[in-house]
């Protein structure tokens, strides 16, 4: 069943990807109870970053990507301290106004510097080949995207539930002020947990390059389906989001095997069926 | 908000008349534009099919306090419903006017069921969700709405039978300025209504209205479904008006530009959509004809001021000054 396992492997690495951008949207959004919809715009500064050192400056594809990463959090960090402190306060319809703002600005500057054509990554030629897994050939890069989401799920799993880090993050995501009152400083949690989740859409903007291409309207094109992920899951969740970016992948690949027809409808009617059962996602608190 | 209320108190009689002179006004700005600007009627047109977009937007979001992301939903609906009325059965107009606000009000009450339940982000995303999936039909039932070509071969016939639509548009500008006026104020009168006092009393607090009676969902359903109305007219001008229905009528960026112009303006008193509408969409026409790549730029700024400075909208700013000036020493 060649077809089958094609999807499956398509599905899962493109859930992979979606997982890995989404997931530091859904702890922000459920530690910090905002709308954010300027987190695809990480994802896109990460691999405008990931072009301009692989190609322009001639760097290799893990400098480059580490590099990419590192400078997206430092971006990030600033921007919590500037312009995110005072959205927390918002209501969520200022939230969604000045996010989409700061979203066109990210456009807008990526736009300035790289154009708006598509910004290729190179990648090692290791990863542009195809590999042989006994039963079937895929491209090592699909192998790697799968790789790196297990691995990303896995450090987070532990960062979570087995660091003294985890055990205040969620703290606060259960109830900011007890943390707080707790003696937790909730700042910096705050703080590195959304620079931590713009790192992850910039790892993830980047080696999702080949399914999702980055340019300079990645943000405005990707926005809706990072928050579906998120809605579907169940904010500050990230086990939600994995099984939901998972599903998801996988429902949109197959619709778009077998019933090309009918393009992105199954993936919305598929949101909009577990949203109207399950208001808060499939594993959001209630 | 509830100085709001406090400055809308429900008046005795139908029409409320304390702004009667700023409504004059700017129906007389409508008609001054006309014949200020008679090379961009085309554009002007414009503005005033999504003025009417935005007032519907204020009707849900600022009266009501849906929080939607999906409003081209209902009016892309008017626009293909219109669109396909006039192509397949008749040309008339007016006719074609009120195929699109039923289309408009069908889709917003079947939708509405769905949506009015959930509240806050799962909202907004059933909301995004219906207009992706409308739009996806749209884009595959290629035979029927002409897929990413957009829908073409709309010709409309004259209004009355008398008012030929022309090249330069002039009959559509009339004709646009002239339903505008008549939404404008229908909307008015059911904003002041106790209909209309019930959904700010909703968005206000809606445990409050359900303990004094309020069926509150159905409220809201009825809001929607008024609102998808006039969503669905403003559909139906623009496909008469432009004789082209594109894809981008159900789009993301639709629903998202009319929620920064009703934010712009100011939520919640119909005034704000107008304003905010002509502001977005003249600082749009103007950056876009003379830097068309940065323009993003220019609205990213002008939001995050808005939202920063002017929580209120461009509407807030006579009060601001004014409290500016009394405490200067």
């Amino acid at each position: 069943m060649p077809a089958i396992s094609g999807i499956l492997i398509d599905g899962v690495s493109y859930g992979m990807i979606l997982f890995m951008i989404s997931v530091g949207l859904s702890v922000t959004m459920g530690l910090m109870r905002i709308i954010n919809l300027a987190h695809g715009g990480f994802a896109l500064l990460g691999g405008a970053a990931a072009h301009w050192l692989t190609t322009i400056a001639g760097f290799g594809f893990v400098i480059s990507t580490i590099l990419a990463v590192a400078s997206v959090m430092i971006i990030a960090m600033v921007l919590e301290r500037s312009l995110y402190t005072r959205i927390y306060r918002f209501t969520e319809l200022q939230q969604v106004l000045a996010t989409i703002g700061i979203t066109f600005l990210m456009i807008a500057s990526v736009n300035l510097l790289l154009g708006s054509t598509i910004l290729p990554i190179r990648v090692p030629e290791l990863l542009s080949r195809p590999i042989d897994l006994g039963f079937r050939t895929l491209p090592t890069h699909r192998l790697m995207v799968v790789i790196a989401g297990l691995l990303t799920a896995a450090a987070l799993y532990y960062l979570l539930e087995r660091t003294w880090f985890g055990v205040r993050l969620r703290a606060a995501v259960d109830n900011r002020n007890m943390a707080a009152s707790l003696g937790i400083n909730t700042v910096k949690i705050y703080a590195i947990t959304f620079s931590l989740g713009a790192g992850l859409a910039a790892f993830g903007g980047i080696l999702g390059a080949e399914l999702l291409p980055i340019d300079a309207y990645y943000p405005l094109r990707y926005m809706v389906l990072f928050l579906v992920v998120v809605a579907v899951g169940g904010m500050g969740s990230i086990a939600g989001s994995f099984f939901a970016a998972i599903a998801l992948g996988i429902i949109d690949t197959a619709a778009r095997y077998i019933v090309p027809e009918y393009g992105t409808i199954f993936f919305f009617v598929a949101m909009m069926l577990v949203l109207t059962l399950r208001p808060n996602g499939m594993l959001g608190r209630t | 908000m509830d100085t709001a209320i406090r400055q809308n108190r429900p008046r005795h009689g139908l029409l409320t008349f304390r702004r009667l002179y700023l409504d004059l006004a700017l129906i007389g700005a409508g008609i001054a534009a006309f014949f200020l600007f008679p090379d961009s009627l085309g554009f002007l047109t414009r503005v005033l099919i999504m003025i009417i977009m935005v007032l519907s937007l204020d009707l849900v979001l600022g009266y009501a306090g849906i929080a939607t992301l999906g409003h081209a939903a209902l009016f892309g609906s008017g626009a293909y419903a219109a669109g396909l009325f006039a192509v397949n059965f008749s040309a008339d107009p007016l006719l074609g006017l009120a195929v699109g606000a039923v289309a408009g009000a069908v889709i917003a009450f079947v939708s509405g069921l769905i949506l009015l339940r959930a509240q806050s982000l799962t909202l907004l995303m059933l909301s995004i969700a219906v207009a992706q999936i409308l739009q996806e039909i749209a884009s595959k039932e290629r035979a029927i709405t002409g897929g990413s070509d957009g829908l073409l071969g709309i010709s409309m016939e004259p209004i009355f039978g008398i008012y030929a639509f022309d090249f330069v548009g002039q009959t559509g500008y009339w004709y646009a300025l002239t339903v505008l006026t008549a939404v404008f104020v229908l909307l008015k009168i059911i904003v002041a209504s106790p209909f209309g006092l019930a959904a700010r009393g909703i968005h206000e607090s809606a445990e409050r209205m359900r303990a004094i009676g309020t069926p509150v969902y159905w409220r809201l359903v009825a809001i929607y479904t008024l609102a998808g109305g006039v969503a669905g007219i403003g559909g139906a001008l623009s496909a008469q008006v432009t004789e082209l229905v594109s894809l981008d009528a159900l789009g993301f960026s639709l629903s998202a530009e009319a929620l920064i112009m009703l934010i712009l303006g100011g939520l919640g008193r119909l005034y704000g959509a107008i304003f905010g509408t002509v502001i977005f969409m003249t600082i749009h026409h103007l950056a876009a004809s003379v830097d068309p790549f940065n323009w993003l730029f220019v609205i990213g700024a002008l939001v995050l001021i808005v939202v920063y400075f002017l929580p209120e909208g461009f509407i807030g700013l006579p009060a601001r000054a004014r409290k500016l000036m009394r405490w200067s020493p």
